[in-house]
């Protein structure tokens, strides 16, 4: 065994005692939660508990009151952070898919390429091209959002995110909108993206899919991870009453 | 019905004239070529600020809006010319219209532009900030051409009333359409000038004001 395998691998995301309040509501509470590559962690918890902020304060979408966020290594909370490169490293896919709708499909897939990346329009498209058709969109590039179903534009969200080449992507609620005849459209791409290494952070309610899908479950309350383990631990043999409450209302609930 | 054609609409005074009003309408389009933009210019600079949403700022910026959209832009435009010289300010017409133009017809376009702005949802913003948009890339690429597309009908609307506006730049002694068209009269003792330059004002204002209802319609068919 060489010393390279015996060293785990560094985290791509690495949250440390995290806290966030909106007023006097503790959303974030210390969070800690540290994400090896190619690992996809799905995170369960009842509303207002905390999922959708955590997510946004990864990328510092949402402005965290105290903590660390490491991405690849450094700290983006340090003063001087050039953000707008950090989210380059990591993808974002959101529940109402929040497409351009004044732009095709391609359009929406590389205007970070083109303004961010600095992509010339070719190779930026050549590019875009490639993350349409690793959703299975390639026909679909010229395609404004409205002219699309709702498993087809979050498809385009997701190639949107890939596009810019990131280290990580998070999904917040990515199936939640979607007629159910449509769900498994998303999640199969969800799921190749897996088998291709991608590291994923995933708020959702597909207990399904975490089955087939997630390394780790992460059950979230009142802005505190209350546990965490692998799918079958936390489905089928929670330690905690509050997770095995929740995870048999979820079950019954949805599926 | 001959009489009164030939007191409103006397043709060989119009051709005698012509030249005259022609002249006119140059500087009322000029005018406009100056106006709109420096309308739309302020317009966007006070809709950039106010989304900046700094309390202050923004607290001011509303008083500066509601303020110019109080204060009578003829009164506006012959304090700045007539007005400011007392200071020492002494301004060319042009100038003086391009300030009064600016203060007036920003605080509506601004308002305009706003509530374009307010009406793109939040996860626009979103979307395009966790992709490393800048602030100013995503108002410029993402929000602000669904915004323009919202408000399309008020933005032409502001427009025609900008256009008309430029007439009181005739206070200026600026030889606008209704300018010349006055001094042609008063040359003349007939008012076919004016007539004439009534019908120029309709010709010009005419397909723009077709143009806001066919978006007027759209936008009642969208709902
Ligand atoms: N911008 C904000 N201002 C004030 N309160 C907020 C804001 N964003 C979120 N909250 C509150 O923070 C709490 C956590 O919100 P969050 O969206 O992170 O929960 P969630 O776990 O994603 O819930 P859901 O399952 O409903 O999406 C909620 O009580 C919410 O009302
Ligand atoms: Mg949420």
């Amino acid at each position: 065994m060489t010393s390279a395998e015996a060293v785990p691998p560094a985290p791509i995301l690495e949250l440390v005692a995290l806290h966030k309040n909106f007023g006097p509501l503790k959303v974030l509470d210390g969070i800690d939660l540290a994400v090896r590559p190619r690992e996809l962690v799905f995170v369960i918890g009842p509303s207002g508990s905390g999922k959708s902020t955590l997510l946004r304060c990864c990328n510092r979408l949402e402005e965290p009151d105290s903590g660390a966020v490491i991405v690849d290594g450094a700290d983006i909370m340090r003063p001087g952070t050039d953000l707008n490169a950090v989210r380059q490293k990591i993808g974002m896919v959101f529940q109402s898919f929040n497409l351009y709708p004044h732009m095709t499909a391609l359009g929406n897939v590389t205007l970070a390429l083109r303004k961010v990346q600095g992509l010339a329009r070719d190779a930026a498209e050549a590019r875009g091209r490639a993350a349409l058709a690793q959703v299975g969109l390639a026909d679909k590039e010229n395609s404004y959002p409205n002219a699309l179903s709702g498993g087809q534009q979050q498809r385009v969200g997701i190639a949107r995110a890939l596009a810019l080449g990131p280290k990580i992507v998070l999904f917040d609620e990515p199936t939640s909108a979607l007629d159910p005849e449509l769900v498994g459209s998303v999640l199969a791409v969800m799921r190749e993206l897996k088998a291709a290494g991608m590291t994923m952070v995933v708020v959702s309610h597909e207990l399904a899919f975490a089955r087939a899908a997630a390394d780790r479950v992460v059950f979230m309350e009142g802005g505190r991870i209350v546990e965490q383990g692998s799918p079958e631990a936390i489905f089928g043999n929670p330690r905690e009453a509050r997770t095995r409450a929740f995870v048999s209302r979820l079950s019954q609930g949805h599926g | 019905m001959a009489e009164i054609l030939d007191t409103f609409f006397n043709i060989e005074i119009l051709l005698r004239v012509l030249p005259f009003i022609l002249e006119g309408l140059g500087m009322t389009l000029l005018l406009c070529a100056i106006t709109v933009p420096i309308g739309l210019a302020g317009g966007l600079a006070v809709a950039w600020v106010w989304s900046l949403k700094k309390r202050y700022v923004n607290w001011a910026l509303v008083v500066y809006v509601d303020f110019f959209r109080a204060f009578p832009p003829l009164v506006l435009l012959i304090f700045v010319y007539f007005g400011l010289p007392f200071v020492g300010v002494d301004l060319s017409p042009f100038a003086a219209v391009a300030i009064a133009f600016l203060l007036n017809a920003s605080s509506y376009y601004g308002e305009i532009f706003r509530a374009g702005i307010e009406s793109v949802p939040h996860g626009q913003w979103e979307a395009a900030r966790a992709s490393g948009l800048s602030r100013f890339q995503t108002m410029r690429y993402v929000v602000l051409p669904q915004a323009t597309r919202n408000v399309l009908p008020d933005l032409i609307g502001n427009t025609l009333e900008v256009v008309k506006l430029t007439t009181i730049a005739s206070v200026v002694a600026l030889g606008e359409l209704l300018h010349a068209a006055r001094l042609a009269q008063s040359l003349v003792y007939n008012p076919t000038p004016i007539v004439a330059a009534a019908l120029i004002y309709l010709a010009l204002l005419w397909p723009a004001v077709r143009l806001l209802r066919h978006f007027e319609h759209r936008h009642l068919v969208a709902r």
